[in-house]
């Protein structure tokens, strides 16, 4: 990204970009899978994680959010019936 | 041209004046702490708050760091915030002070000038707010009780212009102004109201996020924003960058709010950034900060009866500094003497080191001579003024190179 | 005052996915147990809400420029000061009110609950000023203690809430004093002697109990005190996996008891009040600390005292917070 101006930024140190645009999904060594056969959709894992990558409507399976996700394995751990595995 | 309109006039100090400013301001949040020789605008403002004179939040803080803290939230919310302090205090605030600069909040703090501790001493100096000089604030010096009153005002809406956008500091001299009775002349609450109006918050594009909408920049659901992020060496020196716009563009601001505030109340104070006195002919003039300039006039007066052509130069805006236009003006002697009431240690005072540096390199520049004095309050009498003169007087025929000289002391 | 919220897991993540408040993208090292109670917060929300961040992890995590992660109105001024921020939104919003300035405005809105959220950096030693001025003024405002139990953002420095015997780098493993000599200073303790209407503890593994907590907390009219649980797995030296189950471990082993305060008087809640009803539940504290790096040394066999000592301050603590509840 070419960096901006000092005209080109709002006054005050108000930051222009949403985080969203940054994926610190990169940084991940192992990623969530979810079995969906297992999964029994409690949301403890879209409850319990800490970068808002689990995306969960609430009803269905939930689906990790790989931009994002950093690996902590929290998801996994928590999940009541082992349906996630880090997978590397 | 406005009407110049009818005024109550009342015995008031210093303190008690910038009390009665504030009061008619529209300033909707107060936050302070009380610190000697500035207890007497805080006990007032209270006095209005608690008998229902005027609807301002005033929030008793528990320390000057978090009465400017306070100040920030409340004009982030969208408030008009004011504050009050001297010496220690402000030290207190110290960091608070960047950031309300750096955030672009304009609050306005009435600065009473007295000496920073050690030893504790409560009695005036300009060390203090000199101390604040290089944290983004506008900073405006007053000679007196009425000039306290009327840049208060003045005060706000410089801050809020959307050209402006800084926090401005009004100093006014401890026990020498803020205790000393003065005819103050005051412009009726409506003149005031109209003058000012309420807090109105600036909008401005926040390009990405918001695309090509200009939303308010306060605290505020509809369009959220992130003020104080983390900085880094990448965007930094930016941000900086646009602050140093900002005091640029004050120096119209000022002049104009200067020139408005004139019309409608009858009063200005030189061209709003300096205030000369007699120089039109003068061979040397003496240049200086605050209530010392008062007695300076009447020093002036005194020299003119014998036959000596002196002049003196009240500087009112210390921040931004009116660099061209001192630069233009003092050309025009043999020599300047400097009145600083504090002094950078290891160094000069304060107020000739920055005058020194708008003379840089001028061709025909006069002899400089600095006269650091009053520290702690020790009385500047007007026959040491007078020796004062005397001085630069002479020194037109020394030949130019810097000088401190201290005077006063034992 | 408590209204009865009911966090629903089914509804929850519609309100969210609407209205998530912090967005992912955040530079929080994985696994960050303040990360998870900052999505709480927001999940308890009832109306917007204004948070001022004192200087810390997330503060620095959240608003790397020119990104930022907050879809709030959000404030960060200084260290020390976030309550006293917090203070002149309050009172700044109070007069706006008042006065009905804005309301013609189409593109402001003056209607939040104001959050002041700091770390135990932020709260215990330099904030504890601003917070108890704040608190004493009675403003209206909900302050979050996100507990991670040192300076983590400056690199795992102690602070008044680094437990006894714990590593950090100002109270490092020597050869003469092992770890922290000093045990935790009881803020909540200190806080509750304001006699505000409202404090409590959460801890983000019984996350029904937080939101509850939280949402009371945003209710009550005048200060409110959360001291929330935070693991960090970079300064603990923990698995980033095990951040719930420490959260819930030091729940278990009473370390970190969850109770709520109202009115000055003291109620143990979720797991805390079956431990109270069920002592033989206690699990011993060695459980908790056997999964962290920062007490290591306390397993070598001449430091076996400090496992004893650690033991007994919970104990201690335990007794304590037993006798002052009154559901026990």
């Amino acid at each position: 990204m070419n960096k901006r101006g000092w005209r080109e930024i709002p006054i005050a140190g108000i930051p222009f970009l949403k985080s969203t645009e940054y994926h610190t999904g990169d940084w991940k060594v192992f990623r969530p899978v979810i079995d969906e056969e297992k999964c029994i959709k409690c949301g403890n894992c879209w409850v319990f994680c800490p970068d808002s990558a689990i995306q969960w409507d609430g009803e269905s399976v939930p689906e990790p959010n790989y931009d994002y996700c950093k690996g902590c394995g929290i998801c996994a751990e928590e999940c009541p019936v082992k349906a996630i595995e880090m997978v590397r | 041209m406005q009407k110049v309109v009818k005024q109550k006039m009342m015995a008031l100090n210093g303190d008690e004046a910038v009390a009665w400013a504030v009061k008619q301001s529209n300033v909707d949040v107060v936050s302070a702490y009380p610190i000697t020789p500035q207890t007497i605008i805080v006990e007032r403002i209270s006095d209005f708050v608690h008998n229902g004179e005027v609807d301002i939040e005033f929030i008793k803080v528990e320390s000057e760091h978090s009465a400017l803290s306070a100040c920030i939230g409340a004009a982030a919310a969208g408030a008009r915030a004011f504050t009050a302090t001297a010496a220690n205090g402000l030290q207190l605030m110290f960091e608070i002070l960047y950031i309300t600069a750096s955030l672009r909040m304009p609050v306005v703090m009435a600065v009473v000038n007295r000496a920073p501790s050690g030893p504790i001493n409560i009695h005036c100096d300009h060390n203090d707010s000199m101390g604040a000089r290089d944290s983004g604030w506008i900073q405006i010096y007053c000679e007196d009780a009425q000039e306290a009153y009327d840049s208060i005002i003045q005060a706000f809406k410089i801050s809020e212009d959307p050209e402006v956008l800084l926090p401005t500091m009004v100093t006014l001299d401890g026990f020498l102004i803020s205790h000393t009775l003065q005819n103050v002349s005051l412009l009726p609450d409506e003149v005031v109201h109209e003058f000012l109006g309420t807090r109105k918050v600036p909008r401005i594009k926040v390009p990405d996020i918001y695309g090509d909408r200009e939303v308010p920049l306060m605290l505020n659901p509809k369009y959220p924003l992130t003020f104080g992020p983390l900085d880094l060496f990448d965007y930094y020196f930016e941000h900086k960058r646009q602050q140093i716009e900002a005091m640029e563009r004050s120096f119209k601001v000022i002049e104009r709010v200067h020139r408005e505030y004139a019309e409608i109340s009858g009063r200005s104070y030189g061209n709003g950034f300096i205030e000369p006195y007699k120089t039109e002919d003068a061979d040397i003039v003496v240049v200086g900060l605050g209530s010392t300039m008062g007695t300076t006039k009447t020093v002036v007066d005194e020299l003119r009866e014998e036959g000596k052509k002196v002049g003196s130069i009240r500087i009112r805006v210390f921040r931004p500094f009116p660099r061209e236009l001192l630069r233009k003006v003092l050309l025009n002697y043999d020599a300047v003497g400097v009145l600083d009431r504090g002094i950078s240690f290891g160094h000069f005072g304060q107020l000739y080191s920055d005058l020194c540096a708008a003379l840089y390199g001028a061709k025909d520049a006069p002899t400089m001579v600095d006269f650091v004095y009053g520290l702690g309050g020790r009385d500047m009498p007007p026959k040491l003024l007078k020796k004062i003169f005397e001085e630069v007087l002479e020194a037109k025929v020394k030949g130019p190179e810097p000088v401190l000289r201290i005077r006063g002391v034992r | 005052m408590a209204k009865g919220f009911v966090p629903n897991i089914k509804q929850l993540p519609k309100f969210m996915k609407e209205n998530p408040g912090i967005l992912p993208g955040h530079r929080a090292c994985a696994g960050c147990g303040c990360a998870i109670v900052l999505r709480h917060i927001m999940m308890a929300r009832r109306r917007p809400i204004v948070i001022v961040n004192a200087t810390g992890c997330m503060e620095v995590v959240t608003t790397i420029f020119p990104y930022t992660s907050w879809e709030i109105p959000w404030m960060h001024v200084a260290f020390e000061n976030a309550a006293a921020v917090a203070s002149g939104i309050d009172a700044g919003r109070n007069k706006l009110q008042r006065a009905k300035r804005f309301s013609d405005a189409q593109d402001i809105d003056t209607n939040y609950d104001v959050v002041a959220l700091a770390g135990d950096g932020g709260t215990y030693d330099i904030g504890i000023q601003a917070l108890s001025g704040a608190l004493e003024r009675w403003h209206n405002f909900l302050y979050v203690l996100y507990d991670n139990e040192a300076y983590m953002n400056t690199g795992i420095q102690r602070s008044g809430g680094t437990p006894f015997g714990a590593w950090t780098t100002t109270t490092p493993v020597g050869s003469k004093i092992k770890g922290k000599p000093l045990t935790k200073k009881p803020i909540v303790d200190i806080v509750v002697a304001h006699r505000i209407p409202y404090a409590a503890t959460v801890s983000p593994a019984y996350w029904v109990d937080s939101l509850k907590k939280f949402r009371k907390g945003l209710e009550t009219e005048g200060p409110a005190f959360i001291h929330a649980f935070g693991v960090c797995p970079r300064g603990w030296r923990t698995d980033t996996k095990d951040t719930i189950k420490l959260s819930r471990l030091a729940v278990e082993t009473c370390f970190f008891p969850l109770y709520e305060v109202i009115n000055s008087e003291w109620y143990l809640t979720g797991p805390s009040l079956t431990i109270a009803k069920n002592p033989d539940r206690k699990k011993p504290v060695i459980e908790y600390l056997k999964l962290q790096g920062r007490f290591r040394h306390m397993f070598l066999p001449d430091n076996k005292w400090m496992l004893d000592k650690f033991q007994e301050l919970v104990d201690e603590n335990w007794e304590i917070i037993l006798s002052r509840a009154k559901n026990v």
